[in-house]
């Protein structure tokens, strides 16, 4: 291949050096601390691209695989890489500008660093107590960011999240022991192999329940679901869209997927637990979102539901596989729940953000505070446009086609029930994002609004770019070459299950 | 036996951090359900009577090739350990900014209290 290789530990090392490096520039060096976090940012995505339709492994320190730890590159991986890099090149853009609203900007950007070298770390780990590791990396910083104003609202909200945080890191903690207990290794292809040889016994179960609980909570699942939103509101707008845009996908749903159809493998049983968790989130997250009247919260909420229809797309294709059905359909339903993970992290981050925008100008959250404001920040309101046309599943936009594409593979499999619920909060999606546009861009521009200004520079140029790769993302699944070299490799990995372990051994 | 009472004392620390009201318990109780799964880990290792997992010289020249099974059969499984010492680490990172963050609350809010701290609702 043309394409230079490159060394996985980048991924890892980059952001880790940048976020020790960048306290360095105190006061002064506000600005090149700035410039230095972006280039990371943006080189991180540059290596994300380089790597798609790639498999690689790497043995840290040359210890050979089941003694070292090591890193694993493959389709699902760089999929969910390439989401981390595009949300942090554009928070951290963003954040250029916002982050002067608060003091110590160099120590927020390296808490956030931090948090993508967790992020990027939890991704590419191939081995289960290295997860751990970095899940508690990417949490810790979080949990800083979350609480990073030090008001009132901040601080309840970042105890909140961080004593469910530790619960469900603790969770996964308790289930790594467990399974080592039982299989005598830690890395996951070496587990799997244990685990098929001689089946699930009742320890590995309660670890099997211990992991959903606990990836579970950082995934924020409807009966785990308390802290999000409190916590994706409170935090400053770029934080809120790196923790709604990849944080519980890569901390959540990516290590769920993982441990359950890669190391234990699927069950029937284990579909019927991803579906059931899927359907209540959509369902809950989308009824409790449309009551909402503060802007961030209700965007929270629909980060549930939104989140629902990933698992539920991934539960799906589970449940075919383990009822050994069609396997194009099972592709077909996984396929719709990765395209929507992909899709959510930049829509939705897109809305974080321009509500950020919203509140940098007019100083609220409160929608019953603003209206009118379409004349007056006429990008954000476009940008914001196109993120709710997405995200409420019109058209030529992205979340059109991974809706489309599941409900397909819910009719297919005879789940039409499946489908009419899909279609129904797909519905209730267009409600609450009608509202956004009705009381925040429409209408009468209150009194004490008249002066405000739309902030220029880098934050809507973070803006802009969202806006048009959610107008482009669509061409993801319509051109078949993007499909293949993209979508494709990271459906494969979940769909071929426990061959995973075979494939890292035989490398 | 010391398997349940391990167990135990995680469903203690969960209890105390899902009913507790006061900040400083929760964290207390949190502290007990890491210390209840690092003894968990500890406990994975251990072997009664088992030796410390240390290949000196003089083991080498005595036992020869049968080494590598006496050394399995009565050795400490040493893996357990330096998981639990990563863990420890990070719970402590974790207890200082859970604790800075009750001290900054209790700044705010003047309570512990957690059912008096709910601006947040919805």
């Amino acid at each position: 291949m043309s394409v230079p290789l490159v060394p996985l530990p980048l991924f890892i090392a980059v952001p880790l050096v940048t976020a020790f490096l960048l306290p360095v520039f105190g006061k002064k060096g506000k600005a090149v601390a700035t410039v230095i976090a972006n280039l990371a940012t943006v080189s991180l995505l540059v290596l994300a691209v380089l790597s798609i339709g790639r498999t690689d492994v790497y043995e840290i320190g040359e210890w050979s695989i089941p003694f070292g730890i090591n890193l694993v590159l493959d389709g699902l991986s760089s999929l969910l890489l390439l989401a981390i890099g595009v949300v942090s090149t554009a928070a951290m853009l963003f954040s250029a500008r916002y982050m002067e609203q608060y003091t110590a900007k160099a120590k927020y950007l390296s808490l956030f660093m931090l948090m993508v070298a967790g992020m990027n770390g939890v991704v590419l780990s191939g081995d289960i107590f290295n997860l751990f590791v970095f899940l508690e990396i990417a949490s810790i910083a979080s949990y800083a960011l979350v609480g990073f104003g030090c008001e009132h609202e901040e601080l309840e909200a970042s105890f909140k999240y961080m004593v469910l945080g530790r619960i469900g890191s603790i969770f996964v903690l308790f289930a790594v022991a467990l399974v080592y207990g039982n299989t005598g290794s830690l890395n996951m292809a070496y587990i799997s192999k244990a685990i098929q040889s001689s089946g699930l016994n009742a320890g590995l179960t309660f670890a099997l329940g211990l992991f959903i609980t606990g990836f579970g909570l950082k995934a924020a699942l409807v009966p785990f679901h308390a802290w999000l939103p409190d916590a994706h509101p409170s935090a400053p707008a770029p934080i809120s869209a790196m923790l709604s845009g990849v944080l519980i996908k890569a901390l959540g749903v990516y290590a769920l997927a993982r441990v359950v159809f890669n190391v234990f493998g699927i069950t029937i049983q284990m579909g019927w637990i991803l579906i059931v968790l899927g359907l209540l989130s959509m369902v809950a997250g989308a009824f409790l979102a449309i009551g909402q009247w503060d802007f961030k919260r209700l965007l929270a909420y629909s980060s549930i539901s939104q989140l629902g229809y990933v698992v539920l797309g991934i539960g799906l294709g589970g449940l075919i596989i383990a009822r050994d059905g069609n396997l194009a359909w099972a592709s077909l339903a996984i396929l719709g729940g990765l395209f929507h993970l992909v899709n959510h992290a930049v829509y939705k981050s897109l809305l974080f953000l321009s509500s950020g925008s919203v509140q940098m100008s007019t100083g609220t959250r409160q929608m019953k505070q603003m209206g009118g404001l379409a004349e007056k920040l006429p990008v954000t309101r476009t940008a914001c446009t196109i993120a709710s046309a997405s995200i409420a599943g019109i058209p030529p936009f992205s979340g059109f086609w991974s809706k489309l594409i599941l409900v397909i593979a819910a009719i297919q499999a005879g789940f039409y029930w499946v489908a009419a619920v899909i279609v129904f909060v797909s519905l209730c999606t267009l409600i609450m994002y009608l509202k956004v546009q009705r009381y925040v861009f429409l209408g009468e521009l209150p009194e004490n609004l008249r002066q405000i200004k739309e902030h220029r520079g880098p934050m809507l140029v973070a803006m802009v770019f969202l806006a048009s790769l959610c107008v482009l993302m669509g061409l993801l699944v319509i051109i078949p070459s993007l499909k293949v070299t993209i979508l494709d490799p990271a459906v494969k990995v979940l769909t071929d299950g426990l061959e995973y372990s075979a494939r890292i051994m035989n490398f | 036996m010391p398997y349940a009472l391990c167990f135990l004392l995680f469903v203690i620390g969960l209890y105390c951090a899902v009913v507790k009201k006061n900040m400083i318990k929760i964290v207390i109780g949190i502290m007990v359900m890491e210390y209840a799964v690092n003894l968990f880990l500890i406990m994975l290792g251990y072997r009664i009577g088992g030796k410390a997992p240390i290949i000196v010289e003089e083991d080498i020249a005595g036992a020869g090739a049968q080494l590598s099974d006496l050394f399995i059969n009565t050795s400490v499984d040493p893996l357990p350990q330096a998981l639990v010492l990563t863990a420890i680490v990070i719970s402590l990172g974790s207890l200082a900014l859970m604790i800075s963050i009750c001290i900054r609350t209790y700044e705010r809010y003047g309570t512990f209290d957690i059912t008096k701290i709910r601006r947040l609702k919805g």
